[in-house]
């Protein structure tokens, strides 16, 4: 295995709405910040790899108007995910672990403000049983946060007190859409309230990854990503257990999460019952210091949200403030699909 | 800078589905009232029923009845119904156990409020009047006392079995193009086409999108081209083109307008299709009431050289 980090992570300021730029307008400043902090041109690149979707867009093959942003032309390597941006970072260090890339430019975008993102997600649901209902994102949320307090896994204040939490670290976080004293509201769909649940917006985020002594010599303190993995779960909701999240354990297990504790996690928890989830499944206790950016609660570009977790991991590692952190990224409803990292500063290198 | 554009964009299609064989006997039973489930390998019964095993992803088709009577297995309240969803009043988003499955059903339960809803609680199934062989053939679970109910063998066999789902999906959004599009269609209102200059390539793209696709940067320097232009390459169309009021055969080109490094593209008129040609120099031809060049027209200059347009072909 190659040793693979994130040497630069940037990210927009996240809007209710931004209509006065197009998704490469609004992509190109993060696009330069990551390039200007390595000192890295376009030319320098050699894979790109980005996570959108059409269906936020509303058009077919959007992802290619974003391609004028990174110089497209001359010919480069490049490829795309129609999902989170944290699964275009994962093909980006796949080819980098085949010897045909030592840099990878990784993007993600989205503007959830033309439509009604969350009846523009069940496009994502099984089409023949479950789509026809359009059961939007925030009920799919709330059934399986019953089923978390039915299971005695929660209840709706200790809901209210992950979104305070969320929302006040995010005040650190010049970025974040929601920060500081956020009301719980009332109920969107119970037992969720519009606290819980994640606010709106249109974001985009950007990374470098590079290998080994390219990296060391692009960043002061690269994140090494010492394991990374995903898993999925059967696409039927009544099939699954919604108290639990498998995929997200397995996925930990198989990047190493539980070889030594972490100090730091970023986890892609829009929803805050979403987030006692994910502490189950990753074992976490309150040593850890999560989602000290806000998290998802605070700032859900969608399509960008979990490419930002590897990213805020990444850059608290940069800064210093972390030696091992894990970062997760979830696609689909209730947490279908989990992806877990687990990046490293130097000195922790055995 | 012009205000920024906004526009409602509707995007819609009746996505045309195939079934498998377990997907069309369960959709046909709900049509007939009967809910089918799939025994798995290991005897588990699955309802909504699956052709694979979402363990094994071995091929299951063992069908079986269940009751359409059950227990919600975990529920939301929606105060505020979305368009599309099953029911127009206030309702529960329920998974239901079927009496006889293993596994819960996604739909809703019609209830007088939050109070009225419980994990366990006992459903049985209200069905739709007009049934198609569709999952709203269900209209929705209501709350229904009742001993658990009997599951028993079913082949599957209907008459004029389902084979196929219409699902329409349709999307409402308002479209902003952004600073630099916004720039190219208000111009377009005042019958000027504008580009916008590269700062580090000087190429000048038409239509602007915000950034230059060679260097990677934003254009920002807005640059008026036109209005003649050069015919770079072109093609004729031969298909006759639905909802168009355009004889065929007809020619549609690439046009480098002048002082662009980009062509756009364009119909051209006003020449017999077969008399078209790269080089050949022509202006936009504007009708009332329309945003966009209906096509571009032959100006009877001298044809350009070339060397004048080879790198915009």
């Amino acid at each position: 295995m190659r040793d693979v980090a994130i040497v630069a992570f940037a990210q927009t300021d996240h809007l209710r709405r931004t209509d006065e730029l197009s998704e490469v307008e609004m992509l190109m400043p993060v696009l330069h910040q990551v390039l200007d902090a390595t000192g890295l041109r376009t030319s320098g690149i050699d894979f790109t790899c980005s996570g959108s979707s059409d269906y936020l867009a509303g058009r077919a093959f959007s992802f290619t108007m974003a391609l004028d942003g990174v110089g497209a032309h001359p010919p480069i390597s490049e490829s795309h995910v129609e999902m989170d941006g944290a699964w275009a970072l994962y093909e980006a260090w796949v080819k980098i672990q085949t010897g045909e890339a030592d840099t990878a430019l990784v993007y993600a975008y989205g503007k959830s403000s033309p439509g009604q993102v969350r009846d523009v997600l069940t496009r994502q649901l099984d089409p023949y049983y479950t789509a026809p209902l359009w059961p939007d994102s925030v009920a799919l949320a709330a059934l399986q946060a019953q089923a978390l307090i039915d299971a005695g896994d929660t209840d709706e204040s200790a809901l209210t007190a992950i979104a305070t939490r969320s929302r006040a670290a995010a005040a650190d976080n010049p970025h974040a859409q929601l920060s500081g004293e956020v009301p719980a509201g009332d109920y969107l769909v119970r037992p969720l309230r519009t606290g819980d649940c994640p606010p709106i917006g249109d974001g985009a985020a950007a990374v470098i990854l590079a290998a080994g002594d390219t990296a060391r010599a692009l960043c002061e303190r690269p994140a090494w990503i010492r394991g990374i993995d995903h898993r999925i779960e059967a696409h039927g909701l009544g099939v699954r257990e919604l108290t639990e999240s498998p995929s997200t354990r397995l996925a930990a297990e198989r990047a190493g999460v539980f070889e030594r504790p972490v100090d730091t996690a970023e986890l892609h928890a829009p929803f805050s019952s979403q987030e006692v989830v994910l502490r189950k499944a990753l074992g976490l206790g309150d040593e850890v210091s999560v989602n000290p950016s806000g998290g998802a609660l605070a700032a859900n570009p969608v399509m960008a949200a979990g490419l930002i977790r590897l990213g805020e991991a990444a850059a608290r590692i940069h800064r210093g403030e972390s030696d091992r952190a894990l970062a997760h990224a979830t696609s689909g409803p209730c947490l279908q699909q989990n992806l877990v990292a687990v990046l490293e500063g130097e000195s922790t290198h055995a | 800078m012009p205000d920024v554009l906004s526009a409602p964009l509707v995007v819609e299609f009746p996505f045309t589905r195939s079934l498998g064989p377990v997907q069309s006997a369960f959709l046909t039973g709900l049509r007939e009232r009967t809910v089918l489930g799939v025994r798995t390998g290991d005897g588990k019964v699955l309802v909504p029923p699956v052709e694979y095993d979402p363990v094994t992803a071995e091929e299951i088709h063992d069908l079986v009845e269940v009751a359409a009577t059950g227990a919600v297995t975990t529920w939301a309240w929606n105060q505020h119904p979305r368009r599309d969803q099953p029911l127009d009043t206030p309702f529960a988003w329920v998974l239901v156990r079927l009496d006889g499955a293993d596994t819960a059903l996604l739909h809703v339960l019609d209830a007088p409020g939050p109070e009225a809803v419980r994990t366990g609680m006992r459903v049985r199934v209200r069905w739709a009047e007009g049934r198609t062989g569709a999952i709203t053939d269900i209209a929705c679970f209501e709350p229904f006392d009742s001993e658990p109910g009997e599951t028993s063998p079913h082949d599957g066999k209907f008459d004029e079995p389902v084979t196929g789902i219409v699902t329409p999906a349709r999307l409402d959004y308002t479209y902003s193009p952004g600073r630099a599009q916004s720039a190219y269609l208000e111009a377009l209102a005042d019958r000027r086409v504008v580009g916008e200059r590269c700062p580090s390539c000087r190429k000048v793209y038409v239509p602007p999108r915000g950034a230059c696709p060679t260097c990677g940067v934003a254009t920002d320097e807005r640059v008026e081209v036109g209005p003649r232009g050069t015919v770079t390459t072109y093609c004729v169309v031969n298909i006759k083109a639905k909802n168009l009021d355009i004889e065929v055969p007809y020619v549609y080109a690439h046009i480098a307008l002048d002082g662009a490094d980009l062509a756009l593209h364009a119909r051209i008129g006003g020449i017999p299709y077969d008399q078209v040609r790269m080089g050949l120099r022509v202006e936009p031809v504007w009708t009332e009431g329309s945003r966009h060049p209906d096509h571009y027209r032959p100006t009877g200059e001298p044809d350009a050289d070339y060397d004048a347009y080879k790198e915009l072909v």
